[in-house]
């Protein structure tokens, strides 16, 4: 009995390939979105705290990282914290919707998935375009 | 384990590529080859196909390839009508049954993979003994008390709740397109199991509803779902095992309050 594992073929069967050979499709995409922008919010919560404490610290300390702030670099990651923001935000009440078995059809999915791509873009740009314009 | 590439001796090789057919309608097929006995990895081969000397089908496809082209390809293969699951596999980049895939559907060169992230038996044939394993760990069976005097009865709409459920042919094509369960499929129960749970606690006749929440509900064998939706899009009877799973969430759910 149990003679038929000891040659130790099934030891080196291979793994079938998986994300490289698989379609990316939106839902699908949308999820690693959804990861990539929750993890760029703990980086981007991190940046900010430095940037209060360099508040905190007084005027010397507030100079220099309001400078890299409103420097070209600055500016960039900012960009990309407000749009993981929105990104994110719009991206849990997807997964709210989808959690209560809401918009799961084949038309509903693609459509939530697509407000929330197109929604966490527009919204940074409208952001972006009041701050500036209010400045 | 979430491992994103291949270990080494799963990495495929460009493999052999076979005669080609004389004849006006000629499709290409990338096949992944695997032989257990020769020691080598895993290979992409290339066969040529005559359209018009085969069924429409992928499945006519690698049939004809195996009759007359090279008969050591290995595939699993039964009722070619959608009904027995067999013939699971990754045609074009999603899971689907190789017998409903029309030739035509396809652009191009036609690609096929076993089903993805399981341990390969040969070639196109998937070990899917840890995937019966979660259908059965999840009892699927009638549990009700002691025999009853008389048949249990069912009103057509308790019937109907089974509906979009019990049609699952167990093909495992939406289990293996979910990266979820790719990483975690030693814990996690994956879309098949789980939307058979939600079939047996949906029966009207029976009675261990609340233990089959009990058994599911763990943050492991439920909650790995992340409503990516693989496995509603690869569903080859159209079933919803995403909208099954977010069920037995809200159920479990429930039981809290």
């Amino acid at each position: 009995m149990a003679q038929a594992d000891t040659d130790g073929v099934t030891d080196k069967r291979p793994l079938s390939p998986h994300l490289t050979i698989y379609k990316p499709m939106l839902t699908m995409m949308m999820s690693i979105a959804h990861r990539i922008s929750g993890v760029a919010l703990y980086l981007g919560a991190f940046l900010l705290a430095l940037y209060l404490l360099g508040l905190a610290f007084g005027p010397g300390a507030f100079g220099a990282v309001s400078w890299i702030a409103n420097g070209f670099i600055g500016h960039v990651i900012v960009l990309g914290f407000s749009w993981a923001l929105f990104h994110h935000l719009l991206g849990g009440v997807r997964h709210a919707l989808w959690d209560r078995g809401l918009y799961m059809d084949p038309k509903g999915r693609e459509l939530l998935a697509q407000a929330t791509l197109g929604g966490g873009i527009v919204l940074t740009l409208l952001t972006w375009i009041l701050s500036t314009l209010a400045n | 384990m979430v491992e994103f590439t291949l270990p080494q001796n799963s990495k495929p090789f460009e493999g052999k590529t076979w005669p080609r057919p004389d004849g006006p309608n000629i499709r290409e097929y990338r096949i992944y080859r695997w032989n257990p006995d020769d020691g080598q990895n895993p290979r992409i081969d290339t066969y040529f196909v005559d359209v018009d000397d085969c069924g429409p089908m992928v499945l006519d496809a690698i049939l004809w390839i195996k009759n007359k082209i090279d008969p050591t390809l290995t595939f699993r293969r039964s009722c070619r009508e959608g009904i027995c699951g067999s013939c699971a596999m990754n045609i074009d980049g999603t899971n689907t049954l190789a017998c409903t895939k029309g030739m035509e559907e396809i652009e191009g060169a036609i690609k096929l993979y076993p089903l993805p992230h399981m341990s390969v038996v040969k070639d196109l044939v998937p070990d899917l003994t840890g995937f019966y394993a979660q259908h059965a760990a999840i009892e699927p069976w009638l549990h009700a008390g002691q025999d009853p005097e008389k048949e249990r009865l069912q009103s057509p709409q308790q019937r109907a709740k089974l509906d979009g459920l019990y049609e699952c042919i167990l093909c495992a094509c939406c289990s293996t397109s979910c990266p979820s369960y790719w990483w975690n499929s030693d814990r996690y129960l994956g879309p098949a199991a789980l939307l058979q749970a939600h079939r047996w606690i949906s029966d009207s006749r029976d009675e261990a509803g609340e233990e089959r929440l009990g058994y599911v509900d763990d943050a492991f064998r439920l909650y790995r779902c992340h409503t990516i939706m693989n496995c509603t899009k690869a569903c080859p009877k159209h079933l919803e095992p995403a909208k099954a799973i977010a069920e037995l969430k809200n159920l479990a759910l429930a039981r809290l309050s």
